[in-house]
This record gives C-alpha cells, structure tokens and sequence, in this order.
C-alpha cells in the first residue's frame, strides 16, 4: 500500500467530541478502546440520523404507496447509493444489503450450492468433484467455514495460500494453486490478526486468466482506507457497517452487476419474487432478488450516515492518520520486554491491528489486567483459530485501532502491559 | 477492589506452581475440554478403586484461572470419596454460576473459595469451570455415577 505521503488532515480531539462513549470511563480510568477491529464505536452523527429516522420516517420499504413508506424507501436506497459510490461501484443495484460480512460470504457460497444443485445454471457458479475453491491460511472463520460446508455439499476441494514466518500471504504457488480447476478464490484484504494488508492483483489476474471468479473480504479494509472495487479488479467484495463507524445488523455484498444477475436466489420470500403462482415463482433482478423479507432499514440508514461521516474526513486522511498511530505503536510495543508481535513488523502494508504475546503470559490474563486499566484489547483466537495455530499460540491479545485512536492511548496501553509483567512476572 | 480478588494470591500461586500437574497411568476415563472463545484447553483423567478416587491428573494451557482452577481440583478431589467428589464439584458449580452472591463453604472448597471473585467476571466463569466441566465428563467415563442427592 502507498499514500504514506497524503498527512493527517484532520483534528483527532475534536473528533473524538463527536463519539459520546469515548467520554465514559472503564474502572476508574478513562476509556481506551482499541478494539475498532472488533467492533467500532458511533458518532454522534450516525446514532442522530437513525434516531431521526425512526422517529420520523418509519414505514416498510419498497411496498408501501404511502409518505412514510416512500421516504424509508428514499433513505434504504440513498444508503444503496452512497455504499456504491463510496467503493467506486459503477452501480447501486450491484449492492446487495444483508446483516454483515458473514452472510454476504455466505450469500455467495450458497448461491453456488444452489446453482450447483440446478441443471442449466451458469456454469461459473456450479461446482462438483474436481472443482477447486482456494482461500488463505489468514482468514476469518467466515471465510473459511462457508467453503469447507459448500466443498462438503459440492464435492469440491478447499485448497489455501499459506503464510510467511513475517505474516505475509504466500503467493509463491500462485500458478499451481489456482488453476483450470479453480472456480473461486476467497481472500481476505487486510487481516484481522495479522493485519497484514494483501494486494490481490496478482492473484486476481492468475484467477481470471483461468477463469475463477475471486471474492476479497473488504471486513478490515474497507472502514479502514479508500477501496476502489474497480480498480481492484475482483469480481466480489464482502464488508460490514458495524466495522465502519455504522451500526451493527447491516452488511454488503457488493458484486459485478452480470455475475449477481446470472445467481440464483439464496433466501426466499417477499420483495424477492417477479411473480408467485401456488405452483411456481420468477425473481427480481438483483439486488432485491437478494433481499428477501423486510431488510434492517434503520441499520441501513445508519450505514449511509457512516459512510457520509467517514467521506468527509476523507478516507486517505483515515488512512494517514492510522498509518501514523501503527508506526508509533509498533514502536512502542518493541520498547515492552518479552513482547512478540504476529504479523509485519513494519507500517508498510499492514493496517492498525497489531496482534503480540507476552512470554508466559496468556492473553486473556492479560486482557483483564489492561480492563483494569480501562484500556479495552480484544484476547483470544480472533475467529483465525488457524493462524494462531501456524504461529503456534493458543491465542493472542490484539490492539486495533481507528480514526478516533491517539498516540496517547497507545502509550496507556503500553504502560497497562508493564503492570501485567508486574501481576504475572 | 474488585480486581484483587479476581487475581487472589491463592490463585497466581497455583497458577504459577500448579500441583498434580501432569498426565499418569492409569485411569478409567479421560475427558478433553476447550473453550472455543479463547482456545483454552484442559484434558483431565479420573482414575477410579471401589467407591474412591484414586487419582485425578491433568494437562492444559491457557489463562492463570483455568490452569489455577485445575490445580485446585486436583488438590481438593484427587482421593476423596465419589460422592464427597460430587458434592465438592457442585459445590464450585454453584459458587461460580452465583454472580458473587453465593457464600463459600470454605471447608468444603479449600483454596477453591478464592474463585468467588471470579464469579462477578462473567466473561472469566468459563475459564473456571473449564477444568471442571471436563472432570465431570472424565468421571462418567470412568464409570462414575452421580449419586441421586446431587444436581446434575
């Protein structure tokens, strides 16, 4: 990743004003939240806008003739648009609305088992003996786990990209691992462990060349610095609002307007459907074909205001911003003794999630003690269960951080870890 | 302070020198417990003569509350009676599930009342019970059956 050049524009204790939790205290101590990674917290401005909604626009969405079911309509959509434009889609209804990444990666596995299961389907969706899906050994369990069930029902095989001793993607069996049998190819864009950042162009133009389709898991990338999904080059990209300073409940699968039209549904039910006989029924184009039953409206809205928020500041200031608090904590996790870091050393292509052990102590013990403190790291596996195992730790203690993270909390979380060596030594 | 009596010296003593530790020969049965949200892991063995125990040995890693909380089982069941075995084991059950309002019965618990700060860590009772969750498999294994009076 470049843009390293692009300074820090904006003001961080004046935007901190704006989200009211960063003004509570934690045990006596004032909050230190860094655990963005995990969950974000919401500005005023988002928690505003879908209060107004609901007190003053509430209807259901793409059914109703009346006022209020046409302004939800209006602000559902206006929040499709502003999604679009902010991942540079080239257009609103290639953006399919769920409830967080997870289900937009699942969306897509059990499009293909179901157009597997379906004779005359697009052949780019059907999978069976001998097929092949490749994803990494740095993936969430949401990109892990749908594909292990669909290789199960299919009879496809899951292959993955291994990881470096430094917590990079391995790239160097690119040619054999994906090929003529490959039909998809899942990768995360920046891993929530490691945070490792991964530019998939190679592995984009290896899956292409062959003719795979390749999904990129935006979770961590997308809150965190611009995506341009044309640029990019993929033919999918899975993210979540609650990551994004949005709300929880709402996610997006965002796909390549012909690919999404030659899926086959995954949920049926209402908004859905072209028309229902008692014998038979003809879907929607996309993205309502996608979304059936009534959606998270509000959480949707929320989403909208979000990404009104972060386009503001500007996503490569966001960017800038946390490139400089990584580098300062990086740096300063190296100065804590016995303190092992998972994942790039350096600020260059990785993000503000640092994942580090201290020797001898387990996370969780470690976490506790920096609650203590009111500093708030996430502890565990992460849902990477499979990239503690190739560093072989049980679990680590993640910080992770956001547009709001000052270099002061990261030295608060430094002087946390000192008194955890004290507790534990 | 809350915190203090999460991390009692009780416990970082049997944390840091836990004793029993170590898998032996032999037993009737064998039980592996995880907790999936940590990756904490316990593998417990209860052997069994007549109506005693013999000997309960275990192996794990994870946080100083689940490999203390296993130190203390070991010291509190390795040769008690069954059915005293039980007792002892609902008797932490219900300390570690009372939210900080159940009063410890010191002689029955030993070193295991200094887990009752636990109990007010909801996120931690897991960590606690992990040992002891995977006793209660391993005894039933080794053909061990709860006594009528007790709770399962």
């Amino acid at each position: 990743m470049t843009s390293l050049a692009i300074p820090s524009t904006f003001d961080v204790a004046a935007l901190r004003a704006d989200f009211p939790i960063l003004g509570r205290e934690v045990n006596g101590h004032p909050l230190v939240y860094l655990d963005s990674a995990n969950t974000s917290q919401k500005p005023r401005q988002v928690l505003d806008v879908m209060r107004a909604h609901h007190e003053r626009h509430n209807g259901n969405v793409s059914r109703s003739v009346h006022t209020l079911g046409t302004e939800a309509t209006l602000a559902y959509e206006g929040a499709r648009e502003k999604v679009a434009a902010f991942v540079n889609a080239p257009a609103a209804s290639e953006v399919v609305f769920g409830k967080n990444s997870t289900e937009a990666i699942n969306l897509l596995a059990y499009a293909f088992s179901n157009a597997s299961a379906t004779p005359g389907s697009d052949p780019r969706f059907r999978l069976g003996p001998g097929d092949e899906v490749v994803i990494s050994e740095m993936e969430h369990h949401s990109n892990i786990v749908p594909w292990q069930l669909l290789c199960e029902r299919t009879g496809a095989t899951l292959r993955w990209f291994a990881v470096t001793d430094e917590g990079r993607l391995d790239e160097s069996e690119l040619d054999t691992l994906v090929n003529e049998r490959t039909k998809l190819v899942s990768i995360v864009h920046m891993s929530n462990i490691l945070g490792t950042i991964n530019d998939p162009a190679r592995i984009v133009a290896r899956a292409h060349e062959v003719g795979a389709l390749v999904l990129l898991d935006g979770s961590q990338s997308v809150p965190h610095f611009p995506v341009d999904v044309q640029a990019l080059g993929v033919d999918f990209i899975a993210f979540t609002g609650h990551k994004m300073l949005g709300p929880t409940g709402i996610g997006v699968l965002w796909g390549r307007a012909e690919l999404l039209e030659a899926m086959p549904p995954v949920l049926g039910g209402g908004s859905m459907i072209e028309t229902v006989t008692m014998e038979k029924s003809t879907f929607a184009p996309a993205p309502a074909r996608f979304e059936a039953g009534t959606p998270p409206i509000v959480e949707a809205v929320g989403l909208g205001a979000a990404i009104d928020y972060l386009t503001d500041i500007g996503m490569a200031a966001v960017q800038a911003h946390e490139q400089e608090i990584t580098a300062y904590a990086l740096e300063a996790l190296a100065s804590v003794p016995t303190l092992r870091i998972f994942g790039p050393g350096v600020p260059e292509g990785r993000g503000g999630t640092i994942s580090f052990a201290l020797e001898g102590i387990h996370p969780h013990d470690v976490g506790q003690v920096l609650d203590d403190e009111g500093v708030e790291v996430r502890v565990g596996h992460h849902c990477a269960r499979p990239v503690c195992v190739r560093y072989g730790v049980p679990a680590t203690t993640r910080a992770s951080f956001y547009v709001y993270t000052t270099t002061e909390e990261v030295d608060a979380l430094v002087r946390g870890l000192e008194r955890v060596r004290k507790v534990f030594g | 302070m809350q915190f203090d009596q999460l991390y009692q010296e009780i416990i970082l003593e049997h944390y840091k020198r836990p004793h029993g530790r170590g898998l032996r020969e032999p037993f009737g049965g064998e039980a592996h417990h995880v907790n999936p949200t940590c990756g904490d892991e316990v593998t417990i063995r209860v052997a069994v003569a007549g109506d005693k125990l013999a000997d309960v040995s275990y192996e794990g890693m994870g946080c100083s509350i689940s490999q203390a909380s296993a130190s203390v089982l070991h010291d509190l069941l390795a040769t008690l009676p069954v059915d005293e075995a039980f007792k002892v084991h609902d008797a932490f059950v219900e300390l570690m599930q009372g939210r900080g309002q159940v009063e410890p019965d010191e002689e029955l618990l030993g070193d295991g009342v200094a887990f009752s700060g636990v109990a007010r860590y909801p996120a931690r009772v897991k960590c606690a019970l992990l040992p002891w969750m995977a006793f209660k498999d391993a005894a039933v294994r080794a053909g061990v059956t709860v006594g009528p009076e007790v709770k399962a």
